[in-house]
């Protein structure tokens, strides 16, 4: 028994490696600090030089958020006033308004391409007025414009959706979490050329030269967000699924809103993907109407016509009709070759992939004038805003994988734990320290990294193809095995123990019999 | 040009929070006699195709083939109405996992995500937290189990685990489950996870009963439930307003003779405004691109003398981590002589205490 019982005892129990469940624990109380640096610096005339002088140098605002009670968000903001402009950091200029500076009267801030807003002080606070007023003035509109350019309460909760399911409370905010794609190490682009008539018309589209031109400078700048990989294809006779009617008052053919929903579905069966990878995909696909259904257009809830003629899907893609019709006349001999005008298509498209990637933001509050973004179609503090909500949602996806997989492993104690799994949890760990410590000093581009590490290692220790329980055995399967091997051995043990105990009774009696 | 971005007014997108459909539908038994459980769960593929969901969003799971099977009297078909009036297998018909790849295992790693990385993405379920996943499961069950291809078998327990990985994952928004099997009401009644709705075609000790046999074929097409679910979802089409109250007043028990069950103590949403299109179809949201930007460079001319690299399908697969596969570990077995070292233990502790004498007779 001494032997027999600790070797059964060992080969039936089943392998587990050590995994830092105290380290988890502390991780899924995830309190994350998220600061941003600002530079304030005021234009010449807005501050006399005696004020200058008293102006604080660093000024530090805290704003603590709850997000469903059990998690906290320190926002703080690290407001530094000077006279230089340093690079890589918002600067924030406030000018008084000298009347032509701002074409558009009623526009009180103007957010650059880079990383600058232009913040223009009301006339009433130019005379006579001390420093802290005029700082008290300022700090809410400061307030304003970073939540705007960096991160604001509604964005993080967004981001953290994951974990907290909000109810619907501000519907541009649900609307735009549900509309772009989840944080993802990878995305797969598709253009799709649909062209359902090429007996009349011969499309031509140059697609790698604009996809150089106008899609990779956007997805270089990304590149530290994701990776992305773009194929295109041309489908030849696919339809829509759905009849555009035709309207005599505008001599074309319409499509009204609410049966675009219906148009996807067929066409999706027919798009191919990549059998190898796993990644989400976005298809864009471009739709040249047949000669009978020419032309095409778009009609909205109000009936009116969509100047860009095109919609998209929330996590899907986009479709563009693009209506040839008007290249060639009457008496054209089929079929007619068209050269595709792509700077058109890919505004429309790269519109769409910026909605769908989470860059474009909602609707600016009102005074604020938004510079169009550059040639690359990302303005700087907009990759901020990305990264910035990327880095919590990594940080907070890979913090629930974790939790919930020590979770799992701690309460169904028959799964194998192999030596790699614990490898990555470990380094998932330290990944997500690393991160938390990141975003608390601002370092964005590392906190990013090491959020998708930590994501990476987790999601790899989750989905581990080795993880799988099968082992669910009910208490009367485990009877039921082990007493046929062990009743007929503990049968005779029993006797012969009661055996020796009966002997040794009867020994002690004789012995005390002999005695007396 | 402005970053004046107006949003279209999101009726379509609070009524319920998907954004995209999946089905997993497995058919869990073999042999000819079971031609029914393939009918009833083709039957499901075809009504999930026609309102939508594309193939590429569908996991089949057909445990034996049918259609070419050779007692078949009408190859490649496979009927749901006698007299052979529909033909359920059709000739779009794409076979995810088949024959003996339909297991416990293989279903519970698609349903959790723990497949081996050389898995192609046809076999995957690649839902994510804004999906609603369709489940559907037929074959022989008994009370608190499901058998598959007539060797092994899932629990309920199994199941309510694999769900609450799922959530855990976040792998699904809502969730129905429909089983059609004996005593399928046992299969749902350990389920603890949130949002997920169950269906089933008979209660713990009833018998979910087939329906006519075709004497041509010679075998049973359908079963019950499934024959009625398929007539009710044929008066479906995409733009369908009917719920989910409707779906449970399916094969009452006049018609299915055993009664039909449902669960929906888990479902967040009232099931009266759980629309059938939200699981069986794939209505998808849209909204109209307001804005545009306005490019205006010219077109680079890309290098037209770049080589044109040409992939071949199985270069894009792991093919050599399939090959490299380092040999599973096999699990440690006690040594042969362990029990018969037991046994002579105990023989020995036998013949001690009852005396020295009958061991002279055994050597």
């Amino acid at each position: 028994i001494i032997v027999g019982v600790p070797l059964w005892w060992r080969t039936t129990e089943t392998y587990r490696a050590w995994l830092p469940v105290s380290q988890i624990n502390e991780l899924s109380n995830l309190q994350l600090q998220l600061s941003a640096e600002v530079e304030v610096v005021f234009a010449r005339g807005t501050v006399t030089p005696e004020q200058q002088k008293k102006v604080p140098l660093t000024q530090i605002q805290d704003e603590e958020h709850t997000v469903d009670g059990d998690l906290f968000i320190n926002a703080v903001c690290l407001v530094v006033t000077k006279i230089r402009r340093l690079q890589g950091n918002i600067c924030l200029k406030c000018v008084f308004s000298r009347g032509h500076s701002f074409e558009v009267q009623d526009m009180d801030v103007y957010v650059g391409q880079r990383r600058t807003a232009l913040l223009r002080i009301g006339a009433q606070m130019r005379v006579g007025k001390t420093l802290d007023q005029l700082l008290a003035h300022l700090e809410p509109r400061i307030k304003q414009v970073l939540q705007v350019m960096s991160f604001s309460h509604t964005d993080i909760s967004a981001a953290l959706s994951d974990r907290v399911r909000l109810s619907p409370g501000n519907k541009e905010s649900i609307a735009d979490s549900m509309r772009t794609f989840k944080s993802s190490p990878g995305y797969e682009i598709t253009f799709s050329l649909l062209n359902p008539d090429p007996k009349s018309h011969r499309l031509h589209w140059d697609i790698e030269g604009a996809v150089q031109t106008y899609i990779q400078p956007l997805l270089t700048k990304l590149a530290s967000v994701a990776n992305f990989s773009i194929d295109s294809q041309t489908l030849y006779y696919a339809m829509l699924g759905v009849n555009p009617r035709f309207d005599s008052s505008l001599s074309a053919y319409t499509l009204h809103s609410d049966s675009l929903a219906h148009v996807i579905n067929p066409v999706e069966a027919r798009l191919g993907s990549n059998a190898a990878s796993s990644n989400p995909v976005l298809n864009f696909l471009l739709y040249v109407p047949d000669a009978h259904h020419s032309p095409l257009y778009i009609h909205d809830r109000k009936k009116q016509e969509v100047p860009s003629n095109a919609f998209h899907s929330p996590r899907w893609g986009g479709i563009m009709v693009y209506n040839v019709n008007g290249f060639y006349g009457p008496e054209a001999v089929f079929p007619v070759d068209v050269n595709i005008n792509m700077a058109k298509v890919m505004g429309v498209f790269l519109a769409q992939l910026r909605l769908l990637l989470g860059v474009q933001s909602s609707t600016a509050p009102s005074g604020f004038l938004v510079a169009p973004c550059g040639s690359n179609g990302l303005a700087d503090w907009e990759l901020d805003r990305l990264m910035w909500s990327r880095s919590v949602e990594n940080v907070a996806t890979a913090t629930t994988t974790i939790t919930s997989l020590a979770q799992l492993l701690e309460q169904i104690g028959n799964i194998v734990i192999n030596d790699n799994i614990a490898e990555q949890v470990s380094s998932a760990v330290t990944s997500l320290q690393l991160a938390v410590a990141e975003l608390e000093t601002g370092n964005l581009r590392f906190a990013l990294q090491y959020s998708k590490e930590a994501i990476l290692a987790s999601e790899r220790a989750f989905f581990d193809p080795s993880l799988l329980h099968l082992l669910y055995f009910p208490d009367d399967q485990k009877f039921a095995i082990y007493i046929p091997l062990f009743l007929p051995m503990c049968v005779p043990i029993l006797l012969s123990l009661l055996k020796i105990v009966s002997d040794a009774r009867q020994k002690r009696r004789e012995k005390q019999a002999k005695k007396d | 040009s402005h970053a004046a971005i107006k949003i279209q007014p999101m009726r379509q997108f609070f009524s319920s929070g998907h954004t995209n459909n999946w089905a997993v539908l497995v058919c869990t038994s073999r042999f000819w006699f079971n031609y029914r459980h393939v009918a009833n769960t083709l039957s499901v593929y075809r009504s999930v195709k026609r309102l939508g969901i594309p193939d590429s969003h569908i996991v089949l799971m057909l445990a034996d083939d049918m259609a070419c099977n050779h007692r078949n009297p009408k190859p490649a078909t496979v009927f749901s109405h006698k007299n052979m009036e529909l033909n359920v297998y059709g000739d779009d018909v794409e076979v995810d996992y088949r024959g003996y790849e339909v297991t416990v295992e293989n279903f519970l790693r698609v349903l959790t995500g723990r497949l081996p990385p050389s898995t192609p993405r046809s076999k995957r379920l690649l839902s994510d937290d804004r999906s609603n996943i369709l489940i559907y499961l037929t074959g022989h069950g008994g009370n608190g189990f499901l058998k598959f291809q007539d060797s092994e078998e899932i629990s309920n327990v199994e199941l309510a685990d694999a769900f609450e990985q799922m959530w855990q994952k976040r792998r699904y928004n809502e969730l129905l489950f429909i089983i059609d099997t004996c005593q399928g009401a046992s299969m749902y009644e350990r389920f603890y996870s949130p949002n997920l709705m169950a269906l089933a075609s008979s209660q713990v000790g009833e018998d979910s009963l087939s329906h006519q046999p075709d004497l041509a074929i010679g075998v049973h097409l359908m079963d019950r439930y499934t024959f009625y679910l398929l007539e009710f979802l044929e008066d479906i089409h995409p733009s369908s307003k009917a719920n989910m109250n409707d779906l449970f007043k399916v094969c009452p028990k006049s018609q299915c003779v055993s009664t039909p069950g449902h669960r929906t103590d888990l479902f967040l949403r009232d099931p009266g405004s759980a629309l059938i299109t939200d699981f069986f179809g794939s209505v998808r949201k849209v909204e109209i691109t307001m804005e545009t930007i306005n490019l205006t460079e010219p077109i680079h001319f890309v290098n037209e003398e770049r080589q044109k690299e040409t992939y071949s399908y199985v270069d894009q697969l792991p093919v050599s981590e399939i090959i490299h596969q380092k040999p599973k570990q096999k699990d440690w077995h006690p040594p042969d002589g362990f029990i018969l070292g037991l046994w002579t233990l105990i023989l020995l502790v036998f013949f001690k205490t009852y005396g020295m004498k009958h061991l002279k007779h055994i050597f």
